[in-house]
Order: structure tokens, then C-alpha cells, then sequence
């Protein structure tokens, strides 16, 4: 029965591992980043195709269907014909940051996944600031987004970097805030100390900062109804309208990864990580990790997008109050009744999170009219 | 610290997802405000009017379906009723009343069209889009019994139809007449009281009715802005007097209303298809008229409701076998007149649904 405890110089939580588990950390490091990858990659060519045939059922048509068994091996076909397509440059964009956008895109959003428990202890390492780390990863992407606007030279994936860096800087208050409820709950900021506490899943102790996490967490990864930095029918294809080849490949893989990274991270905080009875812990959480894919590939299906003032005036006027309301409302209750916490407040939250919604939506205007110019 | 800044000049179009065709706005930008536009076409044309004299009236017949080519039938239809003005040919009743059936259920798939390019413009991914096309698949397969033909029907004739509707062809409408309300119920359901729908059309893109006026706007352009002109009303054409329907009218002027009354026609075109069938007479199609016809020296000018407004043929006849000239007034062409005064100010994707609410058609547009 022996146990690991390492550090990586940070002050780690020091979780033991499960005590079969061979060899030390750099074999522990080894085993779990090929783990990532492997499931990163595979959920993704899912995602893909599970996304276009839910879109194509919602939408009266069939979707792929020819490669494959039902479609099946569409995403990989997809990846063959990218792979052999002509790499284009334009010749006066800055080649270097052109280059290096979409790695920067791509590369924090696997890096989330470090501090994602699969089940109980397994991940890559359990920070004791794993949240800390999510928020402050998660927002590296950007950078690469407005790399490749600005890289480009050409004024839609301009204004589409202008957005993005507009909307993401809005929206990662919100998101913050509404963790810190989480956090209050939870007492702790690792991940999988998050998911021990959950007995009953976050979303019903915390309505409110679900949705604002959900909102936020939609318009910054640029998700319908967010989706203004590649409004097809504004910009063309946004940020990404100079890139071709494996470039737009790396860009697109982006995109479907912070889907999965969001609905990972919702299903962490919110809905009890890998918890669950009956089945074994990684289903659990990957079918939440579906279930959540789901419901934004519904939301694509459905809604029309939103317009960039409209969308900083949600997260400014909206959101942002909200978020501030929702840690004081928890604060008050871990403090006041810590023992009511898990049964006995979560009608009273769910009721206060609907007076919130309702009474501020009533308040605020969406966004401003015309500009005289 | 004051940062300066100055405008961009930024072309949307000619090949761009949402100019529906090659349409080009030409906008100068601050930030994400447009604060000059000007809009530039001519790139689809095709000297149509100028055939028109090359050739004999029948044979310009089919150039009319390439006007406006979703709404092929209505082309047809204008262009019929002027020359039989200029020739003074009859039509039988029969034809009359198909001749409305066919021209209203082009309306309903036009406003289809239009409703679901216009939501594709808002942003909402293709499904709409694809709601509306599934309607309209069977509507061109009722064109598709008549005609032979799913886009440029070529169907009408001097004096009548080419062809008397097929035997199948009845029953097929009224189960589609039947459904339609329920699908029109539908959307209205999914997207009548959509909040960020109404957050990016109320109130956006405002035409008032003394602009709409001025510009000679017509059709749901021109009603949404409040006016209460519709040429089946206003001046009747065809047997248009028979039929009970209302002119849907828009208080505003915006994005909306204009999506709004598009709807609402598309019911008051089932309510005309209706009554029309009820009444529909046997008889002949088409009355007998020569193949080369020469219409007296003279001029006619004649217009009808098309979906997107006022379309109107005026012909010069010297009493040969073609015109002598031929002017089309496209709805398209002069609903877009309108456009920069409701852009300016507005922010380039309120211009992107202004320009989709407008509902143009570049083959009409340029001609």
C-alpha cells in the first residue's frame, strides 16, 4: 500500500494514487498525457461526427452517411482531405505569427485536460490550484485567435480578432465569478476535490452560476449563439478566413477541443465529474461530458447570433451582476447554515436564481440603437 | 490620451456568403458602425431587355424566368398580361384562375426564400433555411406537374396556360394547402417570440414611410413601412377582385415587420389558393392566338404583385414580330435604392439583415 506523493514545486494537493499503480511520476506523466491525447483526439473525430448528424436530424436532412457505416469515418475522411490540401499563405501576412497561430489555439485547450479527473484520482497531476489553472489556460486561445486576425492582413479576420478579444475579456469575469461559488461549496480548488464534495451535483446548489458558466463559457469559446469571430454570413469565416490545409485543420480541431474542454469542465463543477451509480466512473463522466455537447449542438441547431454590442452588454449588465449576487447569496449560506447546505437549500436556490434571472432580465436593455454618425 | 483612429473602407460582396448573389457593398467602417455604404451591382448582367427586342414576344417568354428565378412564375405572369394588354388578347376563364393559383403559391415559396435567407443572415445555422426549402420542395413539385420544369417554369402563355394542370395535380394542392397553415404555425412557434431574433430586428433598420415613399419601395418593403398598397388590391389585375384577403400592414418600418409580413402573406396566399380552388371552372386553358404575333403600334405597361413588389413590363410595339422596346421595373432594383439609409448608423451585422429583410434577387436586379 504505497502510495505517491509528489510535487511539481507547486504545493500539490497530495492526493495518493490508487495503490497498483507502477513506477514514479515521469512514468505517471508519460502514461496520462498519452491518455489525454488519445481521448482528446478520439472524442473529437466523435464530436465531429455526432455533431453533424444531430445538426443535419434537427434540421430535416440526414447528414453524412456514405463514409462508413452510418457516416462513421466522415471526421477521418475529413482529416485526409485537409491533410493533402494546399497550405496557402498570403503574401503579406506576417508568416511566423501566421504560422504559430493555430498551435496557440490549439495547445492550452489539451493543456485543460491536465487537471481533468477521469475518476478518482486519475489525472495528470491534481494541482491544489487546478481551478485557478483552468481559468488562467483557458484564456490563452485568444491569444491565438487574434494572432491569426491579426497575422492575416485582411480586414474581416481583423474586425473578427477585434471581437474576440472584445468578447472574451468581457466574459471571463463572469465566468471567474461564478467558480468562485463552486469554490465556496466546495472548500477546495483542485478539481478532483471538487468532484469528492459533490454528494449532490453542483447544478442544483448552484443554479445560477451554471448558467452563467454555461453563457460564459458558450461565448468564449465562440459557440451559437456567440459565435461572432466566424460569422459566416459577416465575415466570411472570421478569424480563420486565410487559412487552409492543416492550419484550418489545427483551428478547427481548436474549436471542437474547447467544446469538449467546456462540457468536461461543466460536467467537473457542476454535475459530479465521473460520479455516478451503476455504471463505471469514465462512462459516467463522459456521458456527461456528451450530454452537455449535446445541448450546445441544440443551441447551434437553434438560435440566430447575437450582435458584438448585444454581447457585451449581456456579459457587462447581466452576467456580471448576476455573478456578483450569486457569491454573495452563497457566501451567506456557507456561512450562516453550513449544515442545510446539501438538501435544504437547493429549492431556496433554485427559487432565488429564477427571482434574479427574471427581475434583472426586466432591468436591462440589450445593447444600443443606431449611432449617429 | 485620445487614441486616433480612422475608418476602414471594407467590400462585403461581390462574393460573399450573405450578398445573395454578387452584390457588393461598399462600406466605410468605424469600428463596427458603417458610417458611409455604397452599394454596387451590375455584375450578373445579362442585357435581358435588349433581347427582348432581338427576339419575338413568345420568345422571350423563357428570358423572363431568369429575372427573378425564384419567383420564375410571377415573371411570367407580368410579362403575359402586357402583352395581352398590347395585343388585346383574351384569356378563358379557366387560365385566370390557375394562372392565380400558380401565382400565389410562387409567392408562398419566394416569401419561403426570403424568410429563411433572411434568418440565415441573423446567424441562426441553416436550420430555418432548411425548414423553409423543405415547404418549398413541394411547391416546385407542384410547378414540377404543370410545368415539367422546378425553376424557370416557362409555363404561361399569350391567352392563357401552355398546358391544362394535370390530373394529379389538384389533389396534390390541396393536401399541401392543408398542411401549409400548421407549417406556418410552425415557425411563427420557433421564431415569432425568439429574444435574440427580436433583439437583432426590432427596431433595427428602420424605413420610415415618407423614405419608403420617396424610393417608390413596393411590396412587403413598402407595407411593413405602413402603407397599405398592394397592386391586387390597388389595382386589380386578372380576376384578383373575386378573392377575399387582407393586405397585411407594418407599424414600424424595421427588420421585423418586414419579416413579419412575409409570414402573414404566405397565409393570405393559402386563404386566395383556397378560394380559387373552390371556384375553378372547366373550360379551356388558352385562347387561340398565332405563333408570331404583331401587336398593334402602341405601348402597354402592366404590373403585378410580385413576391417582392411591384413588377411591371412596359412594351413598345411597331408592329413587328418583336418589341421594340422592352423595360422592366424589377422590385428588386428599386427596393435596394433604400438600402444606405437604413445601413448608416447600424453596425455590419445589423447591415447584413437590413440587406437580407430587403429580400432582392441579383437576377432581377441586374438583369
Amino acid at each position: 500500500m504505497i502510495g505517491f506523493n509528489y510535487s511539481l514545486g507547486l504545493e500539490s494537493y497530495g492526493r495518493t494514487l490508487p495503490p497498483d499503480w507502477p513506477g514514479g511520476f515521469w512514468w505517471h506523466w508519460l502514461v496520462f498525457t498519452v491518455i489525454i491525447l488519445a481521448f482528446v483526439m478520439t472524442v473529437l473525430l466523435g464530436f465531429v461526427w455526432f455533431e453533424r448528424r444531430a445538426l443535419g436530424r434537427m434540421q430535416a436532412r440526414l447528414g453524412p452517411n456514405r463514409v462508413g457505416p452510418f457516416g462513421l469515418l466522415q471526421p477521418v475522411a475529413d482529416a485526409l482531405k485537409v491533410l493533402i490540401k494546399e497550405d496557402i499563405v498570403p503574401s503579406q501576412a506576417d508568416k511566423i505569427v501566421h504560422w504559430l497561430a493555430p498551435v496557440v489555439t490549439l495547445v492550452p485547450v489539451l493543456m485543460i485536460f491536465a487537471v481533468v479527473p477521469f475518476q478518482d484520482g486519475a489525472l495528470l497531476v491534481d494541482l491544489n490550484i487546478g481551478l485557478l489553472y483552468v481559468v488562467a489556460v483557458s484564456a490563452v486561445p485568444i491569444l491565438g485567435i487574434f494572432m491569426a486576425g491579426w497575422a492575416s492582413n485582411n480586414k474581416y479576420t481583423l474586425i473578427a480578432a477585434m471581437r474576440d478579444v472584445a468578447s472574451v475579456i468581457s466574459y471571463e469575469i463572469p465566468v471567474v465569478l461564478s467558480l468562485a461559488g463552486v469554490v465556496l461549496i466546495a472548500g477546495s480548488l483542485s478539481l478532483n476535490q471538487i468532484v469528492l464534495t459533490q454528494n449532490t451535483p453542483l447544478i442544483l446548489l448552484q443554479p445560477l452560476g451554471f448558467l452563467i458558466f454555461f453563457i460564459g463559457g458558450l461565448a468564449e469559446i465562440n459557440r451559437t449563439p456567440f459565435d461572432l469571430l466566424e460569422a459566416d454570413s459577416e465575415l466570411t469565416a472570421g478569424f480563420h478566413t486565410e487559412y487552409s490545409g492543416m492550419k484550418f485543420a489545427l483551428f478547427y480541431l481548436a474549436e471542437y477541443a474547447e467544446a469538449l474542454a467546456l462540457s468536461a469542465l461543466i460536467a467537473t463543477f457542476f454535475l459530479s465529474g465521473w460520479r455516478g451509480p451503476f455504471l463505471p466512473p469514465w462512462l459516467w463522466f463522459l456521458l456527461k461530458i456528451v450530454a452537455m455537447f449535446f445541448v450546445i449542438i441544440w443551441m447551434r441547431a437553434t438560435l440566430p447570433r447575437i450582435r458584438i454590442d448585444q454581447l457585451m452588454a449581456l456579459a457587462w449588465k447581466f452576467l456580471f451582476p448576476l455573478a456578483l449576487l450569486n457569491i454573495v447569496v452563497t457566501a451567506i449560506e456557507v456561512l450562516v447554515w453550513p449544515e442545510a447546505l446539501p438538501w435544504g437549500l437547493i429549492p431556496v436556490n433554485i427559487v432565488v436564481a429564477g427571482i434574479l434571472v427574471l427581475f434583472l432580465s426586466k432591468k436591462f436593455t440589450l445593447g444600443w440603437g443606431r449611432i449617429e454618425v | 490620451m485620445v487614441i486616433k483612429t480612422e475608418p476602414i473602407i471594407l467590400n462585403i460582396g461581390p462574393a460573399h456568403p450573405s450578398t445573395h448573389g454578387v452584390f457588393r457593398m461598399r462600406t466605410t467602417l468605424d469600428g463596427e458602425v458603417i458610417v458611409e455604404m455604397e452599394p454596387i451591382f451590375g455584375y450578373l448582367h445579362r442585357s435581358i431587355e435588349k433581347l427582348a427586342e432581338e427576339r419575338t414576344y413568345t420568345g422571350f417568354i423563357p428570358l423572363t424566368d431568369r429575372l427573378d428565378y425564384l419567383a420564375a412564375m410571377s415573371n411570367n405572369l407580368a410579362y403575359c398580361l402586357t402583352v395581352e394588354k398590347l395585343a388585346g388578347i383574351p384569356v378563358p376563364e379557366r387560365a385566370e384562375y390557375i394562372r392565380v393559383i400558380i401565382a400565389e403559391l410562387q409567392r408562398i415559396a419566394s416569401h419561403l426564400i426570403a424568410v429563411g435567407a433572411f434568418l440565415q443572415d441573423c446567424g441562426a445555422f441553416m436550420t430555418p433555411f432548411l425548414y423553409m426549402i423543405r415547404e418549398r420542395e413541394k411547391i416546385l413539385d407542384l410547378f414540377e406537374m404543370v410545368s415539367g420544369q422546378r425553376l424557370t417554369y416557362n409555363y404561361m402563355r399569350f391567352g392563357g396556360l401552355s398546358q391544362d394542370i394535370p390530373d394529379e395535380f389538384l389533389p396534390a394542392l390541396r393536401k399541401f394547402v392543408d398542411q401549409m397553415p400548421s407549417y406556418i404555425d410552425e415557425y411563427d412557434q420557433l421564431l415569432a417570440e425568439n429574444e435574440i431574433l427580436l433583439a437583432r430586428t426590432k427596431g433595427i433598420g428602420i424605413l420610415s414611410r415618407e423614405t419608403a415613399l420617396n424610393t417608390s419601395a413596393s411590396g412587403p418593403v413598402l407595407r411593413a413601412s405602413g402603407v397599405e398598397w398592394d397592386i391586387r388590391h390597388a389595382d386589380p389585375y386578372s380576376i384578383y377582385p373575386r378573392f377575399e384577403f387582407k393586405i397585411p400592414t407594418g407599424m414600424v418600418g424595421d427588420c421585423y415587420d418586414r419579416y413579419w409580413i412575409r409570414i402573414q402573406e404566405m397565409r393570405q396566399s393559402v386563404r386566395i389558393i383556397k378560394q380559387a380552388m373552390k371556384q375553378l371552372p372547366p373550360g379551356p386553358v388558352r385562347s387561340t392566338v398565332p405563333w408570331l404575333i404583331h401587336p398593334p403600334v402602341g405601348e402597354a405597361y402592366a404590373h403585378v404583385e410580385a413576391p417582392k413588389g411591384e413588377l411591371g413590363f412596359y412594351l413598345v410595339s411597331d408592329n413587328s414580330i418583336a418589341p421594340y422596346r422592352c423595360h422592366i421595373r424589377g422590385p428588386s432594383l428599386i427596393n435596394l435604392t433604400a438600402l444606405r439609409d437604413m445601413v448608416v448608423g447600424w453596425k455590419i451585422a445589423d447591415a447584413i439583415v437590413i440587406f437580407g429583410s430587403i429580400d432582392i434577387c441579383m437576377g432581377e436586379v441586374d438583369r
